[in-house]
């Protein structure tokens, strides 16, 4: 037996005896997502028990070193990890900015001390981080940011504002882009501190969405203290890390597009909604729809496995990052369009005894928000014409 | 099986684009044209083919073949769409072959496979009856005899029909279940061919069979199959299209960056418009997905996939769509110059829209897709 069809084995062995049955099964709702933290609220034994067994092996985190925590895994060996997990329909143990954002960046560019204290908590789940970006005036053109970072000798001093803090309430550590260097480039006077957010001067604010719900804040800084060895990279370098960040954001929000694993097909549901005549979806031009969403979720699915096993191969997935993100994002909004055609005027149902809870109209009115968060469309396409296409301008 | 080309496949790629690159630019093409070919593509270019192996792709080494496989194949039809390049290569290399592989006996293979591997036999599929493509409607009859068959009936759209040595005609036959395919010399008697020249330098054949007889032998696995088991054979030769499809498409839209780099108005390069970066950006995101369906069907057909239906009918429709609007907006993005005949854009958006129709159309397999998903 070669060496990777024995770690699949392993793996598959392990999974079997260690994955709790209740963790088998796709996600229902956004809800169902574990995200950790300081303030986690578990929804079951079974999800807290999974994520722990999980962060021991390291494997929220397959490929970070182990002396960090993670699971040591090379790129194929993930590979099988992962498809081993979905061949169970397995729930991802954990979801973290840590794991997507903030520890790709702090492997690329932090200090060894940086690895050492924030690394493992994030593999384990322990801290939730906030992504501090956008600020009032300073959304796509993101460069353009004010929050002040000043000198203060054995520490810095933050004052200013984020917006579109995502979870901002529910974060414990906040790793956020700053002006370090008010006289300098607009680009090389950014810096990214990292602090914790019970830090006093440090508060939020919710944001109601159209959705109803309350994903983001707003967040303020009264002078708030920064120690002087949480900044990643160098001072006034913020602005490649925060560069090398969105790529992994934007990596994260495409592969979004896909829905959760194991999501039912559109055109099932839609049978199941609608009915067949003569064993056709008896809806003509919605079937077309569905058909042309379906058949893009199957080649995006496809072109993220072909840009990885081209990763493992040498090359960089970079800026096609962008490209996902952006065929990504448009195409669940097309789903959840699809979606409230197919349900009708329960699609409409936002509370009530038979509302779901307005599940639907709330992920449709959300999913608005998937092509402007992480720089919008027209971002995406601005940097695949620049950076893919070398087009001028 | 990753989703790359492996060493052996990029290098055959390099090699066939040089080829190409060299022998048949896109001037070929027009030369042909202007010449009136009557066959629609050079035989000195085919036997060159030929003697580099490429028919001899799919075809399994005991029967003089490579057995390089379906991706390999791919890669060089991908190169045949670059350079617009027509030959016998996907009609009787990839198609035909196919037909031999899937459903020939073994005396049949041993005779004709070897004879397709060198180039000196070109085989043709004639099955459409239809002018809107319905591949089910087969009248063309096979009648038994005592020595064997008589076959009566017409047939359309025969890709490289005219250059063509052999055909394989789908029937219906007296007494069997299904469809047989013949195998019948282009000169047998009662066989009668016309071209009908299609809009690029394609010649399709129309045949016209007057009660023309066949020895038993000439029944391709001396039986008639199941429309669901021939379906193979067609989902085969579509996933074929949508490699010379990706090509083309890939060709026209690296030469509408060129030029959206270069021409200038405004006393800037227009490719600095952001209505025509946005554009370019998204059918360069297009592209990306129609190269991984490619790839991932050939790989399919390398490992034998059981069922071919979804994908190929998956591949075919989003490449129709895709290269279709790669080679509109190269004509628009190129402006006036893109509507003269002198300019080469117009060839690969002529070539796009006979690859689609043939075998099927978007909409014929956006429909076929989501009847193979249940709806």
């Amino acid at each position: 037996m070669n060496e990777s069809a024995s770690f699949r084995e392993d793996v598959r062995s392990w999974l079997d005896q260690h994955c709790p049955q209740e963790m088998r099964k796709p996600f229902a709702t956004e809800a169902d997502l574990c995200w950790g933290g300081r303030k986690a609220v578990f929804q079951s034994a079974a999800q807290e028990q999974w994520l722990r067994i999980m962060a021991d092996k390291g494997w929220t985190a397959p490929t970070w070193p182990s002396e960090y925590g993670g699971g040591g895994l090379d790129r194929a060996q993930a590979k099988v990890l992962q498809e081993e997990l979905q061949r169970i329909n397995a729930r991802a143990p954990l979801y973290s900015f840590g794991l997507f954002m903030i520890g790709p960046a702090i492997l690329k560019y932090g200090s060894e001390e940086l690895k050492r204290q924030h690394l493992p908590p994030i593999v384990a789940g322990e801290i939730h981080w906030a992504q501090g970006y956008s600020e009032p005036n300073a959304g796509s053109d993101l460069a353009s940011l004010q929050a002040g970072l000043v000198d203060h000798g054995d520490h810095y001093i933050l004052n200013g504002s984020k917006i579109w803090t995502s979870y901002g309430d529910k974060g414990d550590w906040m790793f956020c882009l700053v002006r370090s260097d008010k006289d300098g480039p607009k680009h090389g006077g950014i810096s990214l501190a990292l602090f914790d957010m019970q830090t006093a001067g440090v508060s939020t604010r919710p944001i109601r969405l159209i959705s109803g719900n309350s994903p983001f804040t707003e967040t303020f800084f009264d002078d708030v203290r920064v120690e002087k060895n949480q900044i990643v990279g160098e001072l006034n370098g913020g602005w490649t890390v925060a560069k090398y960040l969105l790529t992994h954001e934007r990596e994260m929000i495409g592969e979004s597009g896909l829905g959760q694993a194991g999501t039912q097909a559109l055109g099932d549901i839609a049978v199941a909604a609608i009915g067949l005549e003569n064993s056709r979806l008896a809806d003509t031009v919605l079937r077309r729809d569905i058909a042309r969403v379906e058949m893009d979720e199957k080649a995006l699915a496809l072109t993220l496995e072909r840009a990885r096993d081209e990763a493992r191969a040498g090359a960089s997935l970079g800026a096609s990052s962008a490209m996902f993100k952006y065929i990504g994002t448009e195409l669940n909004k097309r789903r959840q369009e699809l979606l409230m055609s197919i349900q009708g005027l329960h699609a409409l149902d936002w509370s009530g005894p038979n509302s779901d809870d307005g599940i639907l109209p709330k992920a449709w009115l959300r999913s608005r928000g998937n092509s402007i968060e992480g720089g919008t469309s027209e971002i995406q396409l601005n940097i695949v014409a620049k950076h893919l296409l070398g087009l001028p301008g | 099986m990753a989703l790359v080309l492996n060493e052996e496949q990029s290098m055959l790629q390099e090699s066939a684009r040089e080829f190409l690159q060299k022998k048949t630019p896109v001037s070929h093409v027009r030369t042909l044209r202007d010449q009136g070919s009557e066959n629609g593509y050079s035989e000195a270019v085919w036997q060159e083919m030929s003697a580099m192996g490429w028919p001899a792709m799919i075809i399994p080494e005991i029967f003089g073949g490579l057995d390089f496989g379906y991706t390999g194949m791919g890669v060089v039809l991908q190169e045949t769409g670059r350079s617009l390049t027509p030959s016998p290569l996907f009609s009787s290399g990839m198609v035909a072959a196919s037909a031999f592989i899937l459903f020939g006996n073994e005396e049949q293979k041993a005779l004709y496979l070897p004879a397709i591997a060198s180039g000196e036999m070109k085989f043709s599929l004639a099955w459409d009856e239809t002018q809107r493509y319905q591949p089910q409607q087969i009248h063309c009859e096979a009648k038994a005899s005592e020595q064997g068959f008589h076959l009566t009936g017409n047939k359309l759209g025969v890709i490289d029909g005219m250059g063509a040595s052999h055909f394989l005609v789908a029937t219906q036959t007296a007494g069997q279940e299904g469809v047989s395919l013949f195998i019948v010399a282009a000169d047998a008697k009662r066989l009668i061919r016309n071209a009908s020249r299609a809009l690029d330098t394609h010649v399709l054949a129309e045949l016209q069979l007057q009660d023309v007889a066949l020895d038993k032998a000439a029944q391709l696995g001396g039986q008639s199959y199941s429309l669901e088991a021939l379906d193979r054979l067609l989902d085969i030769a579509r996933i074929g299209q949508c490699a010379e499809l990706l090509g083309l498409a890939s060709e026209a839209f690296e030469r509408t960056l060129v030029y959206l780099r270069e021409r200038k108005q405004f006393g800037v390069p227009i490719g600095s418009f952001q209505a025509l970066q946005h554009r370019a950006a998204l059918l360069y995101s297009e592209l990306e997905l129609c190269k991984s369906l490619v790839l991932s069907a050939l790989q399919d057909l390398d490992e034998g996939q059981a069922d071919l239906a979804e994908t190929a009918s998956l591949c075919k429709s989003k490449l129709s769509e895709i290269a279709m609007l790669a080679t509109a907006e190269g004509i628009q993005m190129h402006g006036g110059i893109g509507m003269t005949d002198e300019f080469e854009i117009g060839f690969f958006y002529k070539r796009a829209r006979i690859l689609e129709t043939l075998l099927g159309d978007r909409h014929y397999h956006l429909d076929r897709f989501a009847q193979q998903r249940g709806y």
